[in-house]
């Protein structure tokens, strides 16, 4: 299957430098929170924390060597993406070794033929996929919405993680089950919940909510919902609604 | 009674002058999905919802023009006795022959992965707990697994907690397991299998209403540690068990094991070979049954799985015979493990020593169940000011995870149970998604069950063993 049905290449002029993959990237900042608590300025934040700035950062590039048999993994995916006439730095935003796990940040466009790739390659085969993952990021301009998809590899006994991101305002990934009919599912679920179009999946409806439920329940925006809860004469808010540390 | 819904639509059409079966099928949701034949253009698909199947067959044969070989659809489920719970399956059927099966899910959709959010981290325990609930401990050691990795403290977790869990998860394999059997038999009209199975699994939740208070949803594994020691008499009454389980599974083995019956319906049915498997991301006895030692225990060892001595089972008829024979041989591996983990239980802390992350609620049994420890009670009402305030601060705020994401997998009975965690370094998980074996697994009902009879696809189903809540979560 192609890979690339609604995706638009990023034309070599437009787009801006490439990263360059091996370079060490600094932690990605994907969102900022205010005060401490989840106080919106009229019930005002008493706690005198309300000028509170933290920024949260998502770990970047990692620099290499990543330790264990992830140089191994990494040399031989972008070894065979080179052979395909991919360049590995086109594909891949940035690698992140992060609690003992490798992710390979891989752009949308090309996220099946990395993933192809990875199944086929016999220094690779990761023949076992394992799902499809998402995220909302509303504050991460860019890439509100991300999927995870880990793989394993039983014949070498490793595991890596596919990540792509698309925008909130273009939705699209390109579905990966014509290289792993087990995302079938899982990617449904992912649509059903974040309302990530996987193109070129063969039936991309609902799963787990009625067919005709509006909006996608996982993403931040989604309320959560729940009724205050009467509780020996005083009231308290349903659980989105009461405060919460930041 | 709801017979022929486009059977009508197509008596309403006849004067127009379409194309036979076009009209028909059009308002029918699954009569475009596949058709089987080459007269796909002058077929009649029925959809059958309920009723009385002698009404049905009346009003196949009566109808001019039609014959009551047609094909027909059939929605078994979500409320039907052998599908596993709430499972909807739409069969099309030719006779008795399934020629297209597919399934319907989403019916305990609880929203537990957003409920998730809104708790800290600690309560998230609680509700992953309740995700499959005859594997209630896979999913909160899969959990806790994945917040200590993304606070980097699964070194510091004690000893003893990790021995703690590996007994609970092989004694949870165990009664996995036995109700996997027991609704496999039942749904096969073995219902003595049913009866040994459940009596059997009564055991085990006995051990677990003794450790954790309650039979299921137990929320005792927490991050850092479980929530409390094994309290006097456990290990006693564990050692019984082990004395006595062996007898009982003979009962099941005699029963089931070279049935002519049993056998019959079983062997060669739900097939799926190691090709279908990896494309489709079985794992589990599914996988094992192909002839795979595939076992996440061996391979990745988790929770110090290193130190055991067991067998990983494998069978190679890559049928439902061999699946239940797996679970059986499952049954027998984990009665050694828990044995180990009973010789290797050492005195010890079994909550993490770090106060900041050790939820400081101690707990204890009380007539009415888990409850609050008296003890920590005095210690914090009376005896301490700080312990008071430390209490207070971890119970309300919780402790903060550093942002990132990371995957946990660990063999549940049924596979390979993910917990991918996302945290913004506050203190509620910012995202959690299980990766669920009996979701995965349920893909492949299509292939194991087209082409066979209606009988088998629930034998089928039932090898998977698929639990609905944690398919739909």
């Amino acid at each position: 299957m192609s890979e690339s049905q609604n995706l638009p290449e990023p034309a070599a002029g437009s787009a801006p430098e490439l990263p360059q993959p091996l370079a060490e990237q600094a932690a990605e900042v994907v969102s900022v929170r205010r005060g401490m608590f989840g106080g919106n300025g009229t019930s005002g934040d008493t706690s005198g924390y309300g000028r509170l700035v933290r920024s949260i950062e998502f770990p970047g590039q990692s620099p290499r060597p990543y330790g264990g048999y992830f140089d191994e993994v990494e040399n031989e995916l972008f070894g065979a993406l080179d052979e395909r006439d991919l360049a590995p730095e086109r594909a891949i935003e940035k690698v992140v070794v992060y609690r003992d796990q490798l992710t390979f940040h891989v752009r949308r466009e090309h996220l099946v033929a990395v993933a192809r790739t990875l199944r086929d390659d016999p220094a690779l085969r990761f023949e076992l996929c394992l799902g499809v993952s998402g995220v909302h990021f509303p504050e991460d301009a860019g890439s509100e919405l991300q999927i995870l998809v880990p793989l394993l590899s039983i014949t070498h006994n490793r595991r890596v993680h596919l990540a792509a991101s698309c925008p909130d305002a273009d939705p699209h990934i390109p579905s990966l089950t014509g290289v792993y009919p087990a995302t079938d599912w899982h990617e449904r679920e992912t649509w059903d919940m974040f309302g990530i179009v996987f193109d070129g999946h063969p039936a991309l409806t609902r799963i787990l909510m009625p067919d005709d439920w509006p909006g996608h329940p996982q993403r931040k925006d989604y309320p959560l919902g729940g009724i205050p809860v009467e509780f020996k004469g005083a009231q308290i808010p349903a659980p989105d609604q009461r405060r919460s540390y930041r | 009674m709801s017979l022929d819904v486009a059977q009508a639509v197509g008596d309403e059409m006849g004067g127009q002058p379409e194309e036979p079966g076009a009209g028909r099928t059009a308002h029918d949701p699954y009569a475009a999905a596949g058709t089987v034949g080459s007269e796909e253009g002058t077929e009649t698909v029925y959809t059958l919802a309920g009723g009385d199947w002698d009404e049905i067959a009346n009003a196949l044969s009566s109808g001019e023009g039609l014959s009551p070989e047609d094909r027909i659809v059939v929605n078994m489920g979500p409320q039907h006795p052998s599908t596993h719970g709430v499972l909807r399956l739409v069969v099309e059927t030719e006779g008795e022959t399934v020629t297209e099966v597919r399934c319907g899910i989403g019916f305990l959709h609880t929203g537990i992965e957003k409920n998730l959010e809104f708790r800290n981290w600690t309560q998230g325990c609680t509700f992953v707990t309740r995700m499959d609930y005859t594997t209630p401990f896979y999913q909160e050691v899969a959990y806790c697994l994945a917040v200590e990795k993304l606070l980097g403290v699964e070194e510091q977790v004690p000893e003893r907690a990790n021995v703690i869990r590996v007994l609970l998860m092989e004694l949870n394999r165990i009664a996995s397991h036995m109700v996997c059997i027991a609704t496999g038999g039942m749904e096969m009209g073995a219902l003595s299998a049913m009866i040994f199975g459940f009596r059997e699994r009564e055991l085990v939740l006995d051990i677990f209403e003794m450790i954790t208070g309650l039979r299921m949803n137990h929320a005792f594994v927490r991050p850092g540690g479980v929530a409390q020691d094994l309290p006097p008499g456990a290990v006693d009454k564990i050692r019984e068990f082990l004395a006595l389980m062996p007898e009982r599974m003979k009962d099941i083995e005699a029963l089931c094991n070279e049935n002519p019956i049993f056998k019959g319906r079983t062997e060669g049915v739900g097939f799926l070979d190691l090709t279908g498997c990896m494309a489709l991301g079985i794992t589990g006895p599914v996988l094992r049954a192909t002839g795979l030692p595939h076992d996440l225990r061996k391979t990745q060892p988790y929770c110090g799985y290193e130190n055991y001595e067991f067998d990983v089972v494998t069978w190679d008829t890559s049928d439902s015979y061999g699946r239940y024979r797996i679970r059986m041989d499952e049954v027998r591996q984990s009665l050694r493990i828990v044995e180990q983990c009973l010789d290797k239980l050492k005195p010890g802390p079994v909550m993490i020593e770090d106060r900041k992350i050790a939820w400081p609620a101690q707990l204890a049994l009380g007539g009415d169940g888990m409850g609050n420890s008296l003890d920590h009670i005095r210690h914090i009402m009376g005896e301490s000011m700080e312990a008071l305030i430390h209490h207070f601060k971890l119970v309300t705020e919780g402790f903060h995870v550093p942002p990132g994401q990371v995957y946990v997998g660990i063999e549940s009975p049924k596979g390979e149970l993910g917990c991918h965690a996302v945290s913004d370094g506050g203190t509620r998980p910012y995202r959690v998604h299980f990766r669920d074996p009996s979701f995965n697994n349920l893909q492949a009902v299509s292939v194991m069950s087209e082409g066979g009879m209606i009988a088998d696809l629930i034998v089928a189903v039932a090898s998977i063993d698929p639990v609905m809540g944690g398919v739909d979560r």
